[in-house]
């Protein structure tokens, strides 16, 4: 599938929400959420735990089906859409918990990803050795995540932090526009996140990223763009420093006067 | 389906050395099975033997669903008994040469498993396995009360015929060899299937569902493709079980026959390949030895199946992969 990529002169918006809105069975969980996301920009979704930030990320990929509102991906309107043809054209998101194929090596991993795009994936009379085409390809992206070392393991015997990195290479190999991410750096240890951190922003420069994420500095550190959600509404837009000073923000996020 | 059990037996899996020739010693080992099998006739009674291969082929098509797509049928069946009566009906009533009786029975297998997989793998979980156990109880009525199963008589005195119009199957050696070549036959195709990049895809979505659909894949298609592959084989062993014996029951569509080949696939071993043959292998042998006294057969494959899933969950063939020994010769578990 190709799209028309018009060159704007500002950064362009690929994936657009208006009037998000999820209810489940009388409780709203996402009221009336607005959100762009642009290319080449990576924008943070914080929020206090239960503010329906996860939910956010199940309405836009489409992993739930959003009761109000409507979402548009490279132009194109998906409300309506399934998961996996959201997914093909070009908006891959992670999950909150690590996903990856735990009894499949790492090689393997990234061979599933790639087997889609590449047109080897119903071939049910072919010997598992056509898929060797692409490995060049998997271990250009094993070797830029730095998972060479444990290219042949299987990704359950991997620590945390290189299961949620292999999860990132993964999502890589299908080239997305536009990449979700659900706290690419929930659990990791210092080092792990400056990594991701840095992986993050590469990617970033020729795709749009829309992460969850806790750790503040990270996302004071990296993120264009932040979007602050309490109770399922969102109370502050702008970059970091503009959110970071907003008294609801402040009120919400830190307990009672910050 | 085992996400945190792997863990910690991660660790210890590298430190074990692979053997230098252990590729030869996998493939030496299938070649001493296949060579046992083919002169089991002279120490074994050959309808035994032949009865043990229908199953565990009905098990390792099984399999296919359960072990490489993580989906937990429980009508199989509707698939294995359906295709023993077309099978026998296409023999008997129409003529049919036993090839094409057996073709007969495996498209009409696999037709009931497209029906009953459009159905329930609208569901996941517990709910998917109801459903196709709801299914194949309806199927199971529609065998009691149609005219040319016959009902409770089932359909007698089937015909064996002449292969290709050719080799008379008659004779209980030529029937013998003609069952292995087929079995044989199934689970190499099986054997492709799971090694090949639908397999793959099929392995990735029982590791994690969600994960094969936000990399693109339309899941149901996949686990519907597998489902009807898994029909069809199982459509296969059905049919020829219904030649080997010459008729096609009731019991083999009844709900105890799809209980009966998940506690074989279980014993044996999910998602490996021998797995399915020893414990169909061990079920049939404890059926035969006890159907001539009078304790119930039931209550012992019961406790069978108790201490495999206390003592050795990944069952006899998993847990030989699992040991040293299985490291050490480079087999690999996937549960």
């Amino acid at each position: 599938m190709t799209y028309a990529t018009p060159q704007a002169d500002g950064p362009r918006v690929v994936l657009s929400a208006r009037g998000l809105g999820k209810d489940f069975a009388g409780f709203t969980a996402v009221n009336n959420v607005n959100l762009d996301l642009h290319h080449a920009q990576i924008h943070a979704l914080i929020g206090p735990n239960g503010a329906g930030k996860t939910t956010v990320f199940n309405l836009l990929t489409k992993f739930l089906q959003p009761t109000r509102g409507e979402i548009t991906l490279l132009g194109q309107d998906i409300t309506k859409m399934k998961p996996d043809r959201v997914a093909r054209m070009g908006m891959v998101r992670s999950f909150q918990i690590s996903a990856v194929f735990p009894h499949l090596t790492v090689l393997e991993n990234l061979r599933v990803a790639l087997q889609r795009p590449n047109g080897l994936a119903t071939q049910f009379w072919k010997p598992l050795s056509s898929l060797e085409t692409l490995d060049p390809r998997a271990d250009e992206l094993i070797a830029e995540l730095g998972l060479s070392p444990w290219r042949d393991r299987r990704a359950a015997d991997l620590s945390y932090g290189r299961k949620r990195v292999l999860e990132i290479a993964t999502t890589l190999a299908l080239d997305p526009q536009v990449l979700l991410l659900d706290e690419p750096m929930a659990g990791m240890g210092r080092e792990d996140v400056a990594m991701v951190a840095d992986i993050i922003r590469n990617v970033a420069k020729t795709r749009a990223v829309l992460m969850v994420e806790h750790n503040l500095s990270v996302v004071a550190d990296i993120c264009h763009h932040v979007t602050v959600l309490q109770r399922g509404e969102i109370i502050a837009e702008g970059d970091y420093a503009t959110v970071s000073q907003d008294a609801r923000v402040r009120t919400a996020y830190m307990g009672v006067e910050a | 389906m085992a996400h945190g059990a792997a863990h910690s037996a991660g660790a210890e899996e590298g430190t074990v050395q692979l053997h230098p020739k252990a590729p030869t010693i996998r493939l030496v080992i299938v070649g001493l099975m296949i060579l046992g099998l083919i002169f089991a006739p002279w120490f074994a009674y050959p309808i035994f033997v032949m009865k043990l291969m229908c199953f565990a082929l009905f098990a390792s098509a099984f399999n296919l669903l359960l072990g490489y797509t993580g989906l937990l049928s429980f009508g199989h069946a509707a698939f294995f008994g359906g295709a023993a009566y077309f099978t026998a009906h296409a023999a008997k009533v129409w003529g049919f040469t036993p090839e094409l009786a057996l073709l007969i029975g495996m498209t009409g297998a696999a037709l009931i498993g497209l029906v009953i997989g459009l159905i329930a793998l609208r569901r996941t979980g517990i709910y998917f396995t109801m459903i196709t156990l709801a299914l194949s109880q309806m199927f199971f009525f529609f065998c009691l009360q149609s005219p040319f199963t016959h009902g409770e008589d089932g359909i007698q005195s089937v015909p064996r015929g002449h292969l290709f119009g050719v080799i008379d199957l008659g004779p209980t050696m030529n029937m013998y060899y003609f069952v292995f070549a087929v079995v044989m036959l199934g689970l190499l195709v099986i054997w492709r299937f799971v090694n090949s990049p639908f397999g793959m895809i099929l392995k990735s979505i029982r590791e994690n569902e969600n994960r094969a659909i936000s990399l693109g894949y339309s899941v149901v298609s996949y686990k519907l493709g597998a489902f009807v592959m898994s029909a069809a084989l199982a459509g296969l062993a059905g049919g020829l079980k219904s030649l080997v014996f010459q008729s096609a029951t009731l019991t083999d569509v009844s709900w105890q026959m799809s209980g009966e080949v998940v506690l074989m696939t279980l014993l044996g071993g999910i998602a490996t390949l021998t797995g399915p043959f020893f414990g169909a292998g061990i079920v049939v042998t404890l059926q035969n030895y006890l159907a001539t006294s009078s304790f119930p057969v039931t209550i012992l494959t019961g406790l069978v199946f108790m201490v495999c899933v206390l003592i050795f969950r990944r069952g006899l063939i998993g847990e030989f992969y699992a040991s040293k020994l299985g490291q050490k010769l480079g087999y690999r578990t996937e549960t």
